[in-house]
């Protein structure tokens, strides 16, 4: 019953060369496999990337001219800035490179996902993507190196007199060592802070810099070395024997360094919690549109946040829907065939729309028809379904603990159940994902996987069928379909510009392309009546005649 | 262009008619002090709750008398009408131990009447 369409791939993970071997999904139907519904090419997950150089840029240029939709692209970024760098004059230089386009193209993404026939393309890119991983690494070793200073300094501040004039030192009193208390602590809760904030997975890889990281960093190294500058020339020039004062310059220190962390929670978590705009996400292909409130972002966090709500709440892209639309488009072109005679562009266009129009045209009847034949052959197989699951639930119980103890039998595990009850439902099940055009999305393991788990927390036959019956959003199926995502931000203004009223961005994949508006939330003006709960009464409306 | 409103008062005399054991006036009221007065539709002002009459009987005491419908009835024998209940001014109307009612009635003149009906006014 189940035809198997596998094929053996082997993945290439760029940037940690490493060879893997991936499963596929297997297609529902003969004949589905080989090209029909689903891309089903191997796929793995593997670290972001992008390419520095000119070259790649340029071989980037060619082969996305060229390349069909399914094919992988190479990521370009521009190149490895440093970490205080000018986004401005980045953003120049992308945009020249550019060839017919005004906007700004810059990728951004943390998977990649590559088919068969780019292996050889792409070893030939490996020398040049060994440099996404620096820029990454790089930013990662600044920020510790950043955090070891900012750490180590006040600890300096303090040992370091006792070390170079311990002669001339006073020795420490009371208040004195009452502020070492507050310099561990103040540390300690500084370092928890840092931690919690700063150190947490990367969601995300992001074409530019995140600026307002950026300009912490950049204030903090100023603010440390403005300290060290001032320790240097009045305290170690000067050998100050005041142990006292030097306490609480370290402690003024330590406290700057919590009001600057403070300063990083407003501005990084913060700010962007009110909201300010509402985006509406449109997808291109099938016209699912949602809307969300987002704050004060920049246009690359606002495209991260909307991709991840993308992932939760819009159906599942289904490639396969959209083919009845396509052939009727077809239809409609191939409908008439005008012949250039006098040479003039315009006219033929001229021509082909006044003949289309006088055209008497049946096509919608034939949809109207087509669609509802569709409705009801889905309600069909869907009541035979459902049947069929609920009788099939019924064929196996749950073994209550004084059985399990009494009699043995034929006990199964959850899985073997799955496996037991799963060819009496498997048929109906088939049928209806393929009048739904959804077989590709399942594969039989999953299915069973799915069966097993319900079987085991004491679903319903109901709630097995809900992830059949309703598309579900990306999240819910099996990880080659989401995860072999590239994303693409397109966008005319600079992604680290912040979102503003009638902005418009692209978020462009390999199947279809996110559109999203921006529109900024108004102020609302509200005002307050009064009522005074007495003030609620009431009288009956009468008019009597009365004949007299 | 200012509307007069041209209204007059009529004291208008009904003998009542004995109907078996009744003493009927042949006609019917609306309105009263706990009534609502924005639907009476004989009324200038919606707010106005006095005591109208909606209905005359054709061929009755009423009739024959000269009430008509639409009328304002202000006093009955002396009685003011204008602040009372719809069941008050009913049990003054139909006192049984009078035969005669004398009302004074508040009409809107024929003029105003005919001016309403015509829908416009006259040109001189």
């Amino acid at each position: 019953m189940w035809e198997g369409g596998g094929r053996g791939g082997v993945c290439v993970c760029v940037g940690s060369e490493v060879y893997t071997q991936c499963d596929h999904p297997w297609s529902l139907l003969k004949g589905e496999g080989a090209g029909g519904a689903g891309r089903q090419r191997p796929i793995c997950s593997s670290h972001s990337l992008a390419a520095h150089s000119e070259r790649s840029r340029d071989r980037h240029k060619s082969r996305s001219k060229d390349s069909r939709s399914e094919k992988s692209v190479t990521i370009n970024t521009p190149p490895a800035e440093p970490l205080l760098g000018d986004s401005a004059v980045r953003g120049e230089q992308v945009q020249d490179d550019n060839w017919g386009e005004t906007t700004t193209a810059v990728t951004g993404t943390s998977e990649h996902s590559l088919s068969q026939e780019d292996i050889v393309r792409i070893t030939k890119d490996l020398e040049d993507s060994v440099g996404l991983d620096c820029r990454r690494y790089f930013t990662r070793t600044l920020a510790v190196i950043l955090g070891l200073l900012v750490f180590l300094t006040p600890l300096a501040f303090l040992v370091l007199p006792h070390l170079l004039w311990p002669e001339k030192l006073q020795s420490c009193g009371t208040a004195c060592e009452g502020l070492f208390i507050s310099v561990a602590f103040k540390l300690l809760i500084l370092l928890l802070a840092v931690w919690a904030l700063f150190f947490r997975p990367a969601r995300a890889g992001l074409p530019r810099v995140f600026v307002f990281r950026a300009l912490l960093a950049v204030l903090v190294l100023l603010f440390v070395v403005s300290y060290w500058l001032f320790y240097g020339v009045r305290i170690l020039d000067s050998q100050d024997e005041n142990y006292q004062g030097i306490v609480q310059y370290a402690v003024s220190l330590v406290d700057a360094l919590l009001f600057i962390h403070y300063l990083a929670i407003v501005l990084l978590e913060l700010r962007q919690l009110q909201p300010c705009f509402s985006v509406c996400v449109t997808r291109s292909t099938d016209g699912e549109t949602r809307h969300y409130n987002l704050g004060q972002l920049s246009i690359q966090r606002a495209a991260l946040a909307i991709i991840e709500h993308y992932y939760c709440d819009f159906p599942v892209h289904n490639p396969a829907l959209l083919s009845a639309s396509k052939s009727r488009a077809a239809k409609h072109l191939a409908g008439l065939k005008v012949y250039n005679v006098d040479g003039l562009a315009h006219s033929q266009s001229r021509a082909m729309i006044a003949a289309a129009a006088r055209r008497r045209d049946t096509s919608h009847n034939e949809l109207y028809y087509e669609e509802a034949e569709h409705e009801r052959r889905v309600r069909k197989r869907k009541a035979r379904l459902v049947v069929a699951v609920e009788e099939a639930f019924t064929h196996i119980k749950r073994m209550q603990e004084e059985e399990q103890k009494k009699a043995p039998g034929d006990v199964m595990d959850p899985r073997e159940a799955a496996q037991a009850i799963f060819p009496s439902m498997a048929r109906a099940l088939q049928k209806y994902l393929r009048t739904t055009k959804q077989q590709h999305c399942h594969s039989m393991e999953s299915i069973q996987q799915h069966l097993a788990f319900c079987i085991t927390n004491n679903m319903t036959p109901k709630a097995f069928l809900e992830s059949y019956l309703t598309p579900g959003p990306t999240l819910q199926y099996s990880r080659d379909h989401w995860l072999a995502r590239q994303w693409t931000l397109i966008s005319e203004a600079s992604v680290t510009s912040g979102l503003k009223d009638g902005s418009i961005f692209l978020l462009k994949c390999v199947d279809f392309s996110l559109v999203v508006t921006s529109k900024k939330i108004p102020y609302i003006q509200m005002s307050e009546e009064y009522i005074d709960p007495k003030s609620h009464k009431f009288v009956l409306r009468l008019q009597s005649e009365t004949s007299v | 262009e200012t509307l007069v409103k041209l209204v007059s008062q009529q004291r208008i005399e009904i003998q009542k008619l004995r109907q078996g054991n009744n003493l009927i006036l042949g006609f019917s009221i609306g309105g009263g002090i706990d009534q609502d007065p924005g639907q009476n539709p004989f009324s200038e002002d919606k707010t106005d709750k006095g005591i109208y009459v909606t209905r005359i009987t054709p061929g009755g005491p009423a009739d024959v008398a000269g009430l008509m419908m639409g009328d304002k009835i202000m006093q009955v024998n002396g009685w003011d009408m204008t602040m009372v209940t719809h069941d008050k001014a009913r049990k003054r109307l139909t006192k049984k131990n009078e035969d005669v009612v004398r009302l004074l009635v508040t009409r809107k003149s024929l003029e105003e009447a005919v001016k309403q009906s015509m829908g416009g006014f006259p040109r001189p």
